[in-house]
C-alpha cells in the first residue's frame, strides 16, 4: 500500500485577517438587492476567494443570466458578460474555448441555471469546460416576485402554486454526480469561511465545477430562512469525494442537507483540451488568422485533377 | 444529339439518375460529375430527395455542356432508372426524345410503353458477373462515360483514387465494372450513331467544382471563422460538417450544441472573447436562435448566421427547398436594431459574401445573415476558383486601456470593441439597457441615447450595401427581379426568351435594400418578380421600402426549385 502524505497548507483565514478585496470593489453603486439578501455575503465571499487566489480583474470574466443573483457582475470590477435568461453556461463555455487563459465563472440563480437553462446545465457538465458554475439557490423566484423555482420544496405556497408546490424538487447535485461532473459542491451563504474555501477549490479545479449555494430570500421565501438553513444543513465530515456512489447517496439526503465538496471525478480532459485547438499553440483565437496557404491547397483539391 | 440548340448556353445534355435512397445514387453522381469535369466538360448537378435513409425515391440531375451550365432543366435526355417505380417518379419530365438506359431484368414491365425509347443495358448481370450486384452503380457510370466517349484511362484513374481506401480486390472489381459499363456505352454510341456534340474546354481544368454548402464553408474559413456551434438540421448541416472536418488546419472550434439556443449563445460568447463565430441552421432551428439575434443587437456583438431555408411552417418538408424565411430573418429578435441580410445567387457569391459577412459583422457589430436554401446547398457546378488573395480578414478589435468603455458614444455609433484579457481595460456587455461602461441602467434619457446609437449603425450600413447584379439592355422595357438561389435559373430563362427589351436584376443583399432599387424599377414599364415562396416576401419588402408594387409575381412553393423551361414558360405567359 502506498502511503500518500497529506498536504497540509497554511491558509489565510478570514477570522484573523481581513482580506483587502478592493480591486474587485465598485464605488457608488446602487445595489438592487433587498437588505439582508443572501446575495450580499456571496458577493463578498467571491471577491475574497478571487483575491486570495490572486486572480486579476482583467483576467476574469463573470458570466451571468437574468434574475437577482445574475446581477452580481454589476457589483464587481471585472470583465462582464451579462447575457440572456438561462444562457450563462453557453457563452461561458465559448469564452473559455476562445481564450483559455481567462478565468471564467458562470453565476446565476436556481431559476436561471436549473429552470430556463436546464438543458445547458446538463450538457455543459457533459462538455466539461474548465469553468466554475456558481448557483445562488434560494428556492424561489426573486425578480419576478415569489413564484416557485425548480428547487422549491414540496408544499411551498406561492401566488402561482396556490395548492403548494407538487413538482419534485430539482436535485442539481444528484444530476451533476449522475453525469460525472468533475467537481460538485454545496455551500451556504451564511458560512463565509467554509464557502470561501469551497469557491477557491472550485475555481482552482481543472474542469467544470458546480457550487450550489444555499441562500435565504428575505422577501419571498419565508419557509427557507437563515434559521431554516442553519437547522436543516450539516457539514460533510470524513467524506471521500472520489467515492461517487457515496457522493450520490449524500446528494439524495433531504432531511438534513449536507454542505461541502460532494464529488470530484477522476481527472479527465476539459473541453478546451478535447477540441485540440490549443495542442500546439496556446494563443487565444483573437490572435490567430487563417493559414492562406492551407486554404489555397484546400480549394485546389476541388479542381479534381489526377 | 443536340438537345439545346436554342439556348445561348450552347449544347447541353441532361442526365438523370433515379432510384431508392441507399442505392448509391450519390456515388454515381459524385463520380460522374468529377469524370465529366476531368474530361473538360462543363457540369452542373442538383438533386431532390426524400427525408429518409433507405427506400423512397430520389433523383439526381446532371447537366453536361460545352458552355457553362449552372441551372436545372426539366427535360431529361438520358435517364438511368435504378429500380421499379423510378420511371413513374420522373414521368412528367420524360418525352419520346428521352433515351432510357435501363436494366430490363430490374425494371421489367415499367419499360413496356410505346412512347418510351429505352435501351436494355444489363447493369445487374454485368455487375454480378464481376462479383456482386453492388457494382452495378459503377457499371452505370462506365456506360455514361462510354456513351460520351470520355477517355477511359482518366476515368479509371479517378475511380481508382475514389476507392483507394478499399481492399485491393474491391478496387479491381470497381475498375472492371467501369470498363464493362464503358464498353456497353461505347457500343451503344456506335450502333445507334449517338453523338453528343459536347466540346471539352481546357480552361475548366483550372476551375473548381463546388456546391453551395462547400462555397459558404470555404468563404467562412477565408473570413477568419474560427468558431462554429450549431445543431444538425437539413439542409444547413453541410457547413458545420465541412468546418468540423477542417478544424485542425484552420484552428476552428466546431461544436455540436445541445440545441440552437446554446449554439447562438456560444457564438456570441466566442465573439465577445475575440473569436469570429458563425452558426448554421434552417428555419426551425433559427426560430430558437431569435433570442440570440436580439442579444447580438443589444450587446452590439458581431454574429454571422447562415440560414439555409427549407419549406415550413414547423418541420415542413425537411429535404426540400423554399425561399420562405426572408421575413423571419428580417424581423427575428425582439426590439429594434440593425442587421444585414446577404442572399448569394452564385457559387462565387457564396464564397465572397460569406467571407465579407465576417468583416461586416466585426466592423459594424451587427448580426449578418447569409440566406441560402436547400436547392442552393445541394447544387454544384464548375466555376472559377475563389481567389484567396483577393480577400482579407479585417479584425476590428482594439487593445484596451484603463477606463475603457465598451459602449462609448462615437460619431458613427460604432464603439471600439475590446476583448477581455487584451489590454488594461475591462469589457462589459449586458443584455439589459446599459450605460457606456456596459452596466445595467434604467436611466431613461440614457436609454434614448443608446437606442439612437444602435440605430445610427443601421444608417451606416447603407453605405456598404452589395449592389444588385443587372443583366440586360440599358433601355429595357421589362425588368425581372429575383434574389438568392434563383439567379442562374432566371438568367438562363431570360436568355431563352431572346428578347431585347427584358433585363434581369438579381439581389445579393436584400437588407438594407440597395439604394438603386427604386431607380431600376421605375425605369421599367413592367416588373416581374420570381420567388421560391407562396407570398412573394421580397416583393412585399420592396413595396415597404420603395412604395413600388411589382406588377407580376411568379411564385413556386411545392418544395422544388424552378427549372429553366418552367420559368421560361411562366415568363412567356407574362409577355403574351
Amino acid at each position: 500500500m502506498l502511503l500518500v502524505p497529506k498536504v497540509i497548507r497554511v491558509k489565510k483565514t478570514l477570522k484573523d485577517k481581513a482580506v483587502d478585496t478592493h480591486v474587485f470593489d465598485m464605488n457608488d453603486i446602487d445595489i438592487a438587492w433587498c437588505p439582508g439578501c443572501g446575495n450580499f455575503p456571496i458577493l463578498k465571499i467571491l471577491k475574497r476567494a478571487l483575491t486570495e487566489l490572486e486572480i486579476s480583474p482583467t483576467d476574469l470574466v463573470l458570466v451571468s443570466g437574468i434574475g437577482q443573483a445574475a446581477k452580481i457582475p454589476h457589483y464587481f470590477t471585472t470583465n462582464v458578460y451579462n447575457g440572456l435568461h438561462g444562457r450563462a453556461l453557453s457563452p461561458a463555455t465559448a469564452i473559455k474555448a476562445a481564450n483559455p487563459a481567462l478565468t471564467v465563472i458562470a453565476e446565476s440563480g436556481d431559476g436561471d441555471m436549473y429552470g430556463e437553462g436546464g438543458n445547458h446545465f446538463i450538457h455543459t457538465i457533459r462538455r466539461n469546460p474548465n469553468i466554475t458554475n456558481i448557483v445562488h439557490n434560494n428556492m424561489v423566484y426573486g425578480l419576478t416576485k415569489g413564484q416557485a423555482s425548480p428547487t422549491s420544496r414540496k408544499g411551498f405556497v406561492t401566488p402561482i402554486q396556490v395548492r403548494g408546490v407538487f413538482l419534485e424538487p430539482f436535485n442539481p447535485l444528484a444530476v451533476a454526480i449522475a453525469l460525472d461532473a468533475s467537481f460538485v459542491a454545496r455551500a451556504f451563504s451564511g458560512d463565509i469561511e467554509q464557502t470561501t474555501e469551497i469557491f477557491k477549490k472550485a475555481i482552482e479545479h481543472k474542469g467544470y465545477a458546480l457550487v450550489d449555494v444555499f441562500q435565504p430570500c428575505v422577501s419571498f421565501n419565508k419557509l427557507n430562512t437563515v434559521q431554516w438553513f442553519k437547522e436543516n444543513t450539516y457539514t460533510l465530515e470524513d467524506h471521500d469525494p472520489t467515492d461517487r456512489l457515496k457522493a450520490f447517496e449524500k446528494a439524495t439526503e433531504t432531511d438534513k442537507l449536507p454542505l461541502g465538496i460532494f464529488y470530484t471525478s477522476p481527472p479527465k480532459p476539459t473541453f478546451e483540451e478535447n477540441i485540440g485547438t490549443y495542442e500546439e499553440d496556446r494563443a487565444p483565437l483573437h490572435e490567430r488568422t487563417p493559414d492562406t496557404k492551407k486554404l489555397n491547397d484546400l480549394i485546389e483539391t476541388y479542381k479534381i485533377r489526377l | 444529339m443536340d438537345r439545346d440548340r436554342s439556348s445561348p448556353h450552347s449544347q447541353s445534355v441532361s442526365i438523370v439518375l433515379c432510384g431508392q435512397a441507399g442505392q448509391g445514387i450519390q456515388t454515381v453522381e459524385y463520380l460522374l460529375t468529377r469524370i465529366f469535369k476531368l474530361a473538360g466538360y462543363n457540369v452542373f448537378a442538383t438533386k431532390e430527395y426524400m427525408s429518409r435513409i433507405r427506400g423512397g425515391m430520389n433523383s439526381t440531375s446532371i447537366r453536361v455542356g460545352s458552355g457553362p451550365v449552372c441551372a436545372p432543366v426539366s427535360r431529361i435526355d438520358i435517364l438511368i432508372p435504378l429500380n421499379k417505380g423510378a420511371l413513374q417518379h420522373v414521368e412528367s419530365r420524360l418525352s419520346a426524345e428521352t433515351l432510357i438506359l435501363a436494366d430490363r431484368e430490374t425494371l421489367g414491365a415499367d419499360l413496356d410503353r410505346s412512347d418510351y425509347t429505352s435501351v436494355d443495358i444489363p447493369f445487374t448481370q454485368t455487375a454480378t458477373e464481376i462479383g456482386n450486384k453492388i457494382y452495378s452503380n459503377v457499371v452505370a457510370v462506365g456506360a455514361i462515360a462510354g456513351l460520351f466517349d470520355i477517355e477511359l484511362q482518366a476515368a479509371s484513374k479517378y475511380v481508382e483514387r475514389f476507392f483507394a481506401d478499399k481492399a485491393e480486390d474491391v478496387v479491381h472489381k470497381n475498375l472492371a465494372a467501369l470498363k464493362a459499363g464503358f464498353d456497353h456505352g461505347a457500343d451503344l454510341a456506335k450502333s445507334s450513331k449517338i453523338n453528343f456534340d459536347i466540346k471539352a474546354d481546357t480552361d475548366i481544368e483550372q476551375q473548381v467544382l463546388l456546391n453551395g454548402s462547400e462555397a459558404v464553408a470555404l468563404g467562412a474559413i477565408a473570413g477568419g471563422c474560427d468558431f462554429i456551434a450549431s445543431y444538425p438540421m437539413s439542409p444547413s448541416t453541410g457547413v458545420l460538417a465541412f468546418l468540423a472536418k477542417h478544424t485542425k488546419d484552420f484552428d476552428i472550434v466546431a461544436e455540436q450544441a445541445e440545441d440552437e439556443i446554446a449554439a447562438i449563445n456560444m457564438g456570441l460568447g466566442a465573439w465577445y472573447a475575440g473569436a469570429r463565430a458563425m452558426v448554421t441552421t434552417s428555419g426551425g432551428g433559427f426560430a430558437l436562435m431569435t433570442e440570440g439575434v436580439s442579444l447580438a443587437g443589444m450587446i452590439e456583438s458581431p454574429m454571422v448566421i447562415h440560414l439555409a431555408q427549407r419549406p415550413g411552417p414547423a418541420t415542413g418538408l425537411p429535404t426540400r427547398t423554399e425561399q420562405g424565411d426572408l421575413e423571419l430573418a428580417l424581423y427575428a429578435g425582439h426590439g429594434e436594431f440593425p442587421r444585414i441580410i446577404l442572399t448569394p445567387g452564385t457559387i462565387q457569391d457564396a464564397f465572397y459574401l460569406t467571407q465579407q459577412a465576417f468583416n461586416l459583422a466585426d466592423k459594424y457589430q451587427v448580426p449578418v445573415f447569409i440566406l441560402t436554401d436547400e436547392y442552393f446547398m445541394d447544387s454544384y457546378y464548375n466555376t472559377a476558383a475563389p481567389d484567396v488573395a483577393k480577400v482579407k480578414v479585417e479584425k476590428h478589435i482594439i487593445q484596451t486601456s484603463k477606463g475603457y468603455q465598451r459602449y462609448a458614444f462615437t460619431k458613427s455609433g460604432v464603439s471600439p470593441r475590446g476583448v477581455p484579457g487584451y489590454g488594461e481595460g475591462l469589457v462589459l456587455v449586458d443584455s439589459d439597457e446599459h450605460d457606456t461602461e456596459g452596466h445595467i441602467t434604467e436611466d431613461l434619457d440614457l436609454r434614448i441615447k443608446m437606442v439612437d446609437k444602435r440605430l445610427k449603425k443601421g444608417e451606416l450600413l447603407k453605405d456598404k450595401v452589395v449592389p444588385p447584379e443587372f443583366k440586360g439592355p440599358k433601355d429595357y422595357q421589362s425588368l425581372i427581379v429575383c434574389w438568392g438561389s434563383t439567379f442562374h435559373i432566371a438568367e438562363e430563362a431570360v436568355q431563352k426568351l431572346e428578347r431585347d427589351d427584358v433585363a434581369l436584376l438579381h439581389f445579393k443583399q436584400v437588407h438594407p435594400l440597395p439604394d438603386q432599387t427604386a431607380d431600376y424599377l421605375q425605369m421599367a414599364k413592367q416588373t416581374i418578380i420570381v420567388e421560391n415562396n407562396a407570398t412573394s416576401q421580397f416583393a412585399r419588402l420592396i413595396k415597404l421600402q420603395t412604395g413600388i408594387e411589382i406588377d407580376n409575381k411568379i411564385l413556386k412553393y411545392n418544395g422544388l426549385s424552378f427549372t429553366v423551361e418552367e420559368l421560361t414558360e411562366k415568363l412567356r405567359e407574362v409577355f403574351n
